[in-house]
């Protein structure tokens, strides 16, 4: 699905990522975690597109293609999902247009005709119970005086209704309850499948007590430092950060 | 500016003088003498002037623009007629300056309400008019005005009594149909107490350039509510001087939303005298496309206490296109408790487009709640992000970013022939090509 080898990135001549390896097969989930400034969120950005960043070294090969060639839009029509940290807020533009306009890009892009009017309402009508959301905002502008919860449940729903096969979650459970953080991680456990994969990227432990990765990675001073299942999660939670990082260091 | 130009309208006005409206009564005649004075000693205003500091008007001197004489329906393309003529309106046609009643769709309005041509008005119930007439404005104000005064050919009177809500707006069309020709008309709205009426000012003309030079005066009486819309949409190589100035009594409400689209120079001025604890909103959007020069003013004098006012301007400015803002909020000692917000966004499709913005804050009150925030920019790269990830094109994205801002404004309109109008406008005169009205 995934592979990344070596891979260095620059922003502004200061090297962020310094030599990323891995590998990520169909269906599974990884957690990148680390602590703040580790390079989590550069990583993130790196995969789905977002200008900005200089990639000084290394490759990024997605289902067999370069990723890092392709523009931010294409690589999402091929299937890689972000859910934002931070989703923008779009005035002017509802949020129901922006779901029916991408999914028919998908679609035109993979040589399907553009979607059904009712099916979609149908569809998106399904997604939209499942993420326990009111119906009203998807007539509303997307992200528009919605809470940070609204906002990060707007992104499954996204997530949900596209259909991904590469999905990034950037920093999803920052600033959620947890109820919605409940009805979030319902909402990426029912999208898990034997064709698709997660990036999680956390700097916190609770959002895997819902989605249980199958692999955790420590990303620390640009470099994955540790790599091992679901428990190195809840060593993190009783020791921290600064373990690795002081042990990185010592090496 | 020089008053050469001036002396030629002067010159002219002698021989023009007769065919104007009004030529029995003496106040009128004596306001349109000083104001003749006025004009003919200033000429039109000059850049050295602070209130037109941005904007040159020199590009009129460089014809002598003269009124038309009475015009005939039936020169009149009823097709392009019936592209501004709003359904379910009351409607009143000027042609050129001059009411034609053939044109216009009066049926069916209550018999309390008066809709007559300013010619008409000026016959029937001239002690009214002395009243309303120069009473929001005067000769002062600019050399526009005075030009106006001494010039104005006809124009519309609409009086609403007190308590009676009108169902259905008012629009007033004002069609230019000759090249060179000079539209200088006076519009009166009088909105008794707690009455409530929408009124909507459309503004085209043929493709040729002629000097549209027109002023709204508007009474507001207590607790009432007047709406009014503005469409300008005048040809590309025209010159649209419009002022509208607004009188509100106590808990008086005035809207007024500005769709200043087109005019190759256009210049809008609205100014409002707020008594207590009366409210006035101002939106206005621009959209500039190659060499248009588009002007907006607004003026809001906060004069007594607990006064609310908001002001949303936004403009679009694509290729040479310059636009130009300025607001004054001016709040007097006496008008402690005022609530008020001013805002001003631009967004610049190009490098060689130009917006001047400058709000202005006057406050002798101490116990006040004011405020104001200016914008000039690109879009939002985040946003566009957001919409690329989402599988949006850049290129769609910022089409999509763009209409969105300027639908903000078009979104307020709550007449929804007016409202589908106006976005007809905006999608013809967009700068973006590939813009979708399924984006709403």
């Amino acid at each position: 699905m995934l592979s990344i080898k070596n891979l260095t990135v620059n922003v502004n001549d200061k090297q962020i990522l310094k030599g990323i390896n891995l590998e990520i097969k169909p269906g599974e989930i990884h957690a990148i975690m680390g602590p703040n400034g580790s390079g989590k969120s550069t990583l993130s950005h790196i995969l789905s597109g977002k200008a900005g960043y200089t990639v000084t070294g290394g490759s990024v090969t997605y289902q067999g293609k370069n990723l890092l060639e392709m523009p931010p839009e294409i690589r999402a029509r091929e299937g890689v999902f972000l859910a934002f940290q931070y989703p923008v807020e779009i005035p002017g533009v509802s949020n129901i247009y922006l779901l029916k306009a991408a999914l028919n890009s998908i679609r035109k892009y993979h040589g399907q005709p553009e979607v059904d009017a009712m099916d979609f309402l149908t569809l998106v009508k399904d997604k939209v119970r499942l993420l326990e959301m009111d119906e009203k905002f998807l007539y509303r502008a997307v992200n528009e005086g919605f809470s940070g919860g609204e906002k990060k449940r707007n992104e499954i729903l996204q997530m949900a209704i596209l259909e991904p096969k590469l999905c990034i979650l950037d920093e999803t459970d920052s600033g959620l309850d947890i109820d919605a953080l409940k009805v979030v991680a319902e909402g990426v456990n029912s999208l898990r499948a034997v064709d698709r994969s997660f990036v999680m990227v956390t700097h916190y432990q609770r959002l895997l007590d819902y989605i249980k990765p199958d692999f955790v990675h420590v990303l620390a001073h640009g470099q994955i430092v540790k790599s091992g299942g679901a428990e190195l999660a809840l060593e993190l939670e009783e020791k921290g950060y600064s373990w690795l990082e002081d042990s990185k260091a010592a090496a | 500016m020089t008053t050469a130009t001036a002396s030629r309208y002067a010159a002219e006005y002698p021989t023009i003088a007769p065919t104007l409206p009004g030529q029995s009564l003496p106040w009128l005649t004596a306001l349109r003498q000083e104001a003749l004075a006025k004009f003919s000693a200033q000429g039109f205003p000059s850049p050295r002037e602070e209130e037109w500091r941005y904007t040159n008007v020199s590009v009129i001197e460089k014809k002598l623009f003269s009124p038309a004489g009475s015009v005939t329906a039936g020169d009149i393309d009823c097709e392009w007629l019936k592209s501004y003529q709003l359904p379910d309106t009351w409607s009143v046609v000027l042609v050129d300056g001059h009411f034609s009643a053939e044109l216009s769709v009066l049926d069916g309005l209550p018999e309390t309400v008066l809709v007559m041509s300013m010619a008409e008005a000026l016959a029937k119930q001239p002690d009214t008019l002395e009243s309303y007439i120069n009473q929001a404005v005067n000769n002062d104000e600019h050399s526009f005005i005075a030009f106006n005064t001494a010039w104005f050919t006809d124009g519309l009177f609409v009086h609403v009594p007190a308590k009676l809500v009108l169902e259905k707006p008012i629009q007033v069309l004002h069609l230019a149909t000759q090249a060179d020709v000079l539209t200088a008309t006076r519009t009166v709205i009088v909105a008794g107490d707690m009455a409530d009426i929408k009124v909507i000012e459309t503004f085209a003309g043929l493709d040729v350039a002629y000097l549209s030079a027109a002023v709204t005066e508007v009474s507001v009486g207590a607790n009432a509510d007047v709406t009014l819309y503005k469409m300008q949409c005048e040809s590309e190589k025209a010159y649209h001087f419009g002022g509208i100035y607004v009188k509100q009594a106590k808990d008086a409400r005035f809207t007024h939303h500005n769709f200043a689209f087109g005019g190759l120079l256009a210049r809008c001025d609205i100014l409002s005298n707020l008594d207590q604890a009366s409210e006035c909103n101002l939106n206005g959007l621009y959209l500039g496309v190659k060499r248009q020069h588009i002007d907006n003013h607004t003026r809001i004098n906060h004069l007594k206490p607990h006064g609310i006012s908001r002001e949303l301007y936004k403009g679009v400015l694509d290729d040479r296109a310059r636009g130009v803002f300025q607001g004054r909020v001016i709040v007097a000692e006496d008008a402690q408790k005022t609530d008020s917000q001013m805002n001003n966004r631009n967004l610049l499709l190009s490098d060689d487009a130009e917006a001047d913005t400058k709000p202005q804050l006057e406050i002798y009150a101490d116990d006040v709640k004011c405020g104001h925030g200016v914008t000039v920019g690109q879009l939002d790269e985040k946003s566009i992000f957001y919409l690329q990830s989402r599988c949006i094109d850049e290129e769609t994205a910022r089409n999509m970013l763009t209409f969105a801002f300027a639908n903000e404004m078009v979104d307020k309109i709550k007449i929804k022939s007016l409202h589908d109008k106006v976005l007809e406008q905006v999608l013809v005169r967009f700068p973006q090509e590939g813009v979708e009205k399924s984006w709403l």
